[in-house]
């Protein structure tokens, strides 16, 4: 299936929030002022989702076990709905990233909440993902052939 | 047999308030907290999380704790609690050819795309105890190297250009993967169904088994194509907004065993695979999943099933911890009504033997 270019935007910062940690989720958001007004549609509701791996990396599908798995729906005074499905079991973060994912499908809000929010929460996530990167490179083996006489 | 018995609760009441009083050790010691056990017990997490087949780190860490450390214990604890929740689906396939690499080695090729990445392993230290961990001293953080190490491909993905390995093992789009978490177990079993009961299979017991293949047990010499570990992305799908959507990321350990060959009159010989893929840091649970998936396929291949570790009923039968662990422990509980029928029976065995006199009844006040 293709998305859109707004779809995947959309994907992509629901994944961001998703991973984010969630107490500086908590910060960024009450940072970012008072929270518009919203109906809770759904949850926020912790549950668990079966993961699935496939035979030999690549082949057919099998279930490798479950996780915990917390949802959300928001729904905003004009209509706007709202997503989100986070790992692990907090409630609010799901609360706070089904807020954010309704607010940014408006251009202007979007905007506010990129550099407030978003954009934090990615220089975080890429900070960290390079000190791990880093840290495993380290281990690299660096294998040398022992020289046998010949060229 | 065991019978429902009354009184006894103020014992188990106290017992119970007992065992609390011995996890909490002496009071002098600090209480554990869960953020110590999940980041200096990683690997018991991983376990907990692996074989209670639920990832969720801080519960695995309260589990262990409240089961004192007895790691079946608190597997059992954490299947008990996954029943609890309700289900809201399956995520799609993880695919682990992306994983954000933590570790990733192979021991058929020396010199591969992507190298060779050690990462925080057991492997070379000298298993000397180290009298410094007493303490708590200061310890220095990772080395950071150059991170532009390239893709890194799944090595049976290489091996599979020249079709010098079979492949993958695709299955009909249609077909919807068995889940032993649903539907009751049924033998003879797919291959997906297999490696789920494998993949929440008990460690020690996988690990006998694999040994008892490289022992000469259903013999099919493998190789260690590759072994990564590492973060995946789960995504599920919203069916509100027709897309999957990335949930956040799982630590995962996969292990590609390559094993010797088979072929046909219509197909030149090849590689065979066994397969691994277990939650958090579990290297050599992974590996010995590969041993007993690939020992399972015996019919696959045609081959002989001669060895305990080929015997699915056998193996999946037996290889759940919490299963074994139930039917081993119930008999501790009462069985004192099947116990007096037994002496019964023995008793007049023994006099229609001609031997000693029949006693009566010194037992029965143990059947009350």
């Amino acid at each position: 299936m293709t998305l859109t270019e707004q779809q995947n935007a959309r994907r992509a910062r629901m994944g961001l929030l998703a991973r984010s940690s969630a107490r500086q989720l908590v910060e960024l958001w009450v940072k970012l002022g008072e929270e518009p007004e919203h109906s809770l549609l759904r949850g926020p509701e912790t549950g668990s989702i079966t993961l699935r791996g496939r035979m030999g990396g690549g082949g057919a599908p099998f279930n490798l076990g479950e996780a915990t798995v917390t949802r959300a729906a928001v729904g905003l005074a004009d209509g706007t709905v709202g997503h989100a499905m986070v790992l692990g079991r907090d409630l609010e973060k799901a609360r706070i990233a089904a807020l954010v994912d309704a607010l940014c499908q408006d251009e202007r809000e979007l905007e506010r909440i990129e550099g407030g929010l978003l954009t934090p929460l990615r220089v975080a996530e890429a900070d960290c993902e390079r000190v791990r990167r880093e840290q495993t490179a380290a281990t690299k083996v660096d294998f040398f052939t022992v020289v046998r006489g010949e060229d | 047999m065991y019978v429902a018995v009354k009184g006894g609760e103020k014992a188990i009441d106290n017992a119970h308030r007992l065992l609390a009083d011995r996890r909490r050790g002496d009071r002098s010691v600090p209480a554990l907290t869960l953020e110590q056990i999940s980041e200096q017990l990683a690997l018991s997490v991983d376990r907990v999380m692996g074989e209670g087949s639920l990832y969720d780190r801080r519960l695995a860490a309260l589990a262990i704790k409240q089961s004192r450390g007895d790691l079946i214990e608190a597997i059992f604890l954490i299947r008990a609690f996954r029943t609890t929740l309700p289900r809201f689906g399956y995520s799609l396939p993880v695919d682990t050819g992306t994983m954000l690499l933590e570790r990733r080695i192979s021991a058929c090729f020396k010199d591969l795309p992507g190298g060779q990445l050690l990462g925080p392993t057991f492997d070379y230290t000298h298993r000397l105890l180290d009298p410094d961990l007493a303490g708590d001293g200061p310890v220095d953080e990772g080395v950071r190297g150059d991170a532009d190490t390239g893709a890194a491909p799944r090595v049976t993905d290489l091996l599979a250009r020249g079709s010098l390995i079979e492949d993958d093992g695709e299955s009909d789009p249609e077909h919807q993967p068995g889940d032993l978490t649903r539907n009751p177990v049924e033998f003879p079993m797919e291959r997906d169904t297999r490696l789920q009961a494998l993949a929440r299979g008990d460690e020690g017991f996988l690990l006998a088994l694999g040994y008892s293949t490289q022992r000469g047990y259903a013999r099919s010499h493998p190789f260690v194509g590759e072994i990564r570990i590492g973060e995946v992305d789960v995504e599920i799908e919203i069916p509100e907004l027709g897309f999957s959507v990335p949930a956040g990321r799982v630590q995962v350990t996969e292990c590609q065993l390559v094993n010797q060959f088979k072929g046909s009159a219509s197909v030149p010989p090849q590689f065979t695979r066994g397969y691994g893929l277990v939650f958090g840091q579990a290297e050599r649970k992974a590996m010995s999943m590969a041993l007993c998936d690939r020992a399972l396929r015996a019919g696959e291949y045609g081959e002989d099933v001669v060895a305990p570790a080929q015997d699915e009923e056998f193996v999946i039968s037996h290889c759940d911890n919490v299963q074994a662990t139930g039917f081993v422990e119930h008999l501790k509980l009462p069985h004192y009504v099947d116990f007096q029928a037994e002496l019964d029976l023995i008793r007049r065995m023994r006099a229609s033997h001609g031997g000693a006199p029949v006693k009566t009844d010194d037992g029965q006040e143990a059947a009350e």
